[in-house]
């Protein structure tokens, strides 16, 4: 078979990018929980808090090293395997990611390094700042790239001119049709896959009655969060689809498996198995005409289908249909466990219940699943369009020969499950190893600007931080 | 014309100065990575992560904002570069994320600690070796044209002598940050050391000048045919200048125990600022030959430039946070100020 270099790239770009997003949206939740946490010990004193912090905040810095790490990669490879791409939409995308670099990389950058290793150089308050500013510096860098993608997907506000993209107005460009509705879906996203990787871990702790004071504040906490912020996803994800249906109808068709041109009264499919070539699906299994009312508010209402386009211009609508299927189920038990947290929580038996816990404690990565799953329906549900309806994937792709890109494919895969291996192990050891004991954090060396005193207290306690 | 030319102009000085401000500040945290094999205990190596594991992640982030300025400003160029880079990019990029997560598992690793001391030496020193290949391919020149094909004329025994010569550049820059942050042992290896490789990088740095005027023509020419040769003569002569200074500072670094009496002219912040203006000198010779041309001889910054709707969008935030992003930084290295400490600091 013919190595197909295009294809490569592709693959390249799928898997470097789908590995960078599981770490982002992690810290991005976590960056902010570990700052409320702290605003808390803060305001209210409570040693819980602190303990909270600081157990998280070690998870933190792997989980954001790696995203870092993995997203450099990606900011030249737009270069690298889409250079037709990058020469096009250069002067679109690139400000956008200049204004990423500007506005949040750097900020992470410079305030991480207080917020991890400052404890004993700063006050308490600078110290939190500096938590808050990396909290921030995630939701403003996710802004940036959202924006970038989003034009991707609803383009606006430019012209092209001899084959180049150039910008009429920014304010259009940002602020692009979908550009609202995805970042708010992605940013809930993220602040629910960093809320469900405390809540399981806080749910393993309790099943194994470890650091009981920390992991029931935890759980509440979390368990709270999900009940106001898994609805709430639902609600956005449900405003979200009303604009895909606007602007890229035929990505709606393959999410929801429609072939007909028009289909009046659409059923809401549970299971089926889409088939291009036939151009139907085989096994339908579906709540009649539930699709038409979500998306129309009319049970009758019509919806465009697949073969209302040419076939070059679907995308392959299995891997869109079943990763749909994947975020919303994983979306409802989200929001069923939420509930049932809440439930329990009434009737005083939360902490007790040992399989509720258990079952919480399964739930660590139903958020990262849930996220990927959401972009593959997004990215594929694209296709083959790379700026919808102007430029086409194929068309982009930088000519290289197709053994080099093989060779750098390689490389990612074997680095990626590596360190992927790698990420797990410490994640793992860092959550058995516990929390810091609460009589060490009374000691803690927070805000000791005295050099000589810190030195000395920190001497002091090395010892016994070498004992584990 | 001349408004046309401005902002472009402003885009490319941009970039010079992010390529110039992450060789400075990730040189010399890539060159720890690569002097790290010559440092032996586990106390040491403790030492040489902790002088840098608060700054390393900002310093790479200049390579980031390089890259996103020249996608943003001359996506052209970006596009060539990067697509006939493909193979020295790839490579540095495995490098800079073997050294860059090395610095998150080793203090929290038992077992496993030699494989991330591996890491982020071998990583380090792959990233910087590639970092100066790049730099040899776009001083000798290559055919736009090329992406397509297998060739590999990416390397060449320059390109191959530039990485290398990279790679001691960084490893001097190291050195001076070690004499500045450390004390002791450790303080007197990296003087020693700095000495050694600070010869080196000059007699590269004398090869690669000669080899490049004997190369190509346009460059001799602009050297030594006009009235401003003689303003460009004096990039040597301040280098010369800057390299006998530093050899001095770092003798006498080692001869503190020796004679007490040294100490008062005893410098050890100074190697590290002569290394970056050495630096800064031969980033300005470079620049002084290859000027307009980003992809040399090919395509220059004013026909790769994005149009002026771009640079101008761009205009208010790199004037805005630019100033802000450098006085955060310069505080965040003023509350780390002084020698590293070797206790558990943090979190």
């Amino acid at each position: 078979m013919e190595l197909d270099a295009a294809l490569l790239s592709r693959l390249q770009f799928a898997f470097t990018v789908s590995f960078h997003i599981i770490f982002p949206s992690i810290t991005i939740g976590l960056a902010t929980l570990i700052a409320i946490w702290e605003g808390l010990w803060l305001k209210t004193g409570n040693p819980v808090y602190l303990q909270l912090a600081k157990f998280w905040i070690k998870p933190f810095a792997i989980t954001f090293g790696m995203g870092v790490v993995s997203g450099i990669v990606l900011s030249y490879e737009f270069g690298t395997n889409f250079s037709e791409f990058s020469r096009i939409t250069g002067a679109v995308i690139g400000p956008l990611m200049a204004y990423e670099v500007l506005t949040a990389f750097f900020l992470e950058a410079g305030f991480l390094g207080i917020m991890l290793f400052g404890w004993q150089r700063v006050g308490p308050k600078l110290h939190f700042m500096a938590t808050v500013v990396v909290a921030v510096g995630t939701w403003i860098s996710a802004f940036w790239i959202i924006a970038a993608n989003s034009w991707m997907h609803t383009p606006a506000g430019h012209i092209i001119v001899d084959g180049v993209f150039h910008v009429e107005s920014w304010w259009q460009v940002i602020f692009n049709p979908s550009m609202p509705y995805r970042f708010t879906h992605m940013l809930l996203a993220a602040f629910i896959t960093g809320t469900f990787v405390v809540l399981a871990t806080s749910a393993w702790q309790l099943r194994h009655s470890e650091h009981k004071n920390m992991a029931r504040k935890g759980l509440s906490m979390t368990l709270w969060l999900a009940l106001i912020l898994t609805p709430l996803q639902a609600y956005v994800g449900d405003l979200h689809g009303l604009n895909v249906k606007e602007h890229q109808p035929v990505k709606l068709a393959a999410m929801e498996g429609i072939w007909a041109e028009r289909e009046a009264g659409a059923p809401l499919l549970l299971f089926a198995i889409p088939d291009r070539v036939a151009e139907k699906n085989h096994f339908e299994i579906g709540i009649p005409k539930l699709a038409s009312l979500i998306l129309t508010h009319d049970p009758d209402g019509e919806l465009m289908g697949l073969k209302a386009v040419p076939a070059d211009e679907r995308p392959n609508v299995a891997v869109v249909f079943f990763s749909f299927r994947v975020m919303v189920g994983i979306g409802v038990l989200m929001i069923l466990i939420a509930f049932t947290g809440a439930f329990l929580r009434w009737r005083g038996s939360l902490y007790q219940s040992r399989w509720f816990l258990t079952a919480c404690s399964y739930l660590a990565p139903s958020g990262i699943i849930a996220v990927l799953a959401g972009w593959y329906v997004v990215e594929v549900g694209r296709q083959p369009w790379l700026v919808h309806g102007l430029v086409r994937t194929i068309d982009v792709v930088s000519p290289l020969p197709a053994e080099r890109v093989l060779f750098s494919l390689t490389l990612f895969v074997l680095t990626y499950s590596l360190l992927f291996g790698v990420y797990l192990y410490f994640m793992r050891k860092l959550i058995r190893k516990g929390p810091p004991p609460l009589e060490k954090l009374s000691q803690q060396l927070i805000g000791v600007k005295a050099s000589g005193y810190a030195v000395a207290l920190a001497k002091q306690i090395k010892p016994e931080q070498e004992q584990h | 014309m001349e408004l046309q030319i401005g902002l472009p102009l402003f885009y490319f000085l941009l970039l010079g100065f992010a390529i110039l401000m992450y060789v400075l500040l990730d040189g010399f945290d890539l060159g720890i990575g690569i002097l790290y094999p010559w440092f032996n205990t586990d106390a040491e190596h403790d030492h040489l992560m902790r002088s840098i594991s608060h700054v390393w992640d900002g310093n790479e982030t200049w390579l980031v904002f390089g890259g996103v300025i020249l996608f943003g400003a001359f996506p052209l160029a970006y596009a060539s570069i990067a697509s006939l880079l493909y193979l020295p990019i790839m490579l540095m990029l495995i490098g800079l994320i073997f050294r860059g997560v090395a610095f998150e598992y080793r203090f929290k690793s038992h077992t496993s600690k030699v494989w991330w001391n591996r890491a982020f030496a071998i990583g380090s020193s792959l990233a910087a070796f590639c970092q100066g290949l790049m730099l040899g391919v776009l001083v000798q020149g290559v055919d736009a044209d090329s992406i397509a094909s297998s060739s590999l004329q990416w390397l060449t025994p320059f390109s191959l002598f530039t990485g290398l010569a990279v790679m001691a550049g960084y490893a001097l820059l190291g050195c001076t940050y070690l004499t500045m942050k450390s004390r002791g042992d450790i303080q007197q290896k990296a003087a020693r050391y700095g000495q050694r490789l600070l010869l080196f990088v000059m007699l590269a740095m004398l090869l690669v000048s000669l080899f490049t005027l004997y190369q190509q023509p346009e460059i001799r020419e602009r050297w030594f045919g006009g009235a401003h040769s003689l303003i460009l003569m004096l990039l040597p002569l301040l280098a010369i200048l800057a390299a006998r200074l530093l050899f001095r500072d770092l003798g006498r670094v080692q001869r503190q125990f020796a004679a007490e009496a040294d100490i008062s002219i005893r410098h050890e912040s100074r190697p590290f600022w002569l290394a970056a203006s050495l630096f800064l000198l031969a980033f300005a010779g470079l620049v002084a030959g290859l000027f307009p041309y980003l992809l040399p001889h090919q395509i220059s910054f004013y026909t790769a430039a994005a149009p002026d709707s771009s640079l101008s969008f761009m205009l208010p935030g790199v004037l805005i946070f630019l100033p802000l992003i450098l006085a955060y930084t310069l505080w965040g290295y003023h509350i780390f100020r002084g020698k590293v400490e070797d206790y558990e600091e943090g979190y």
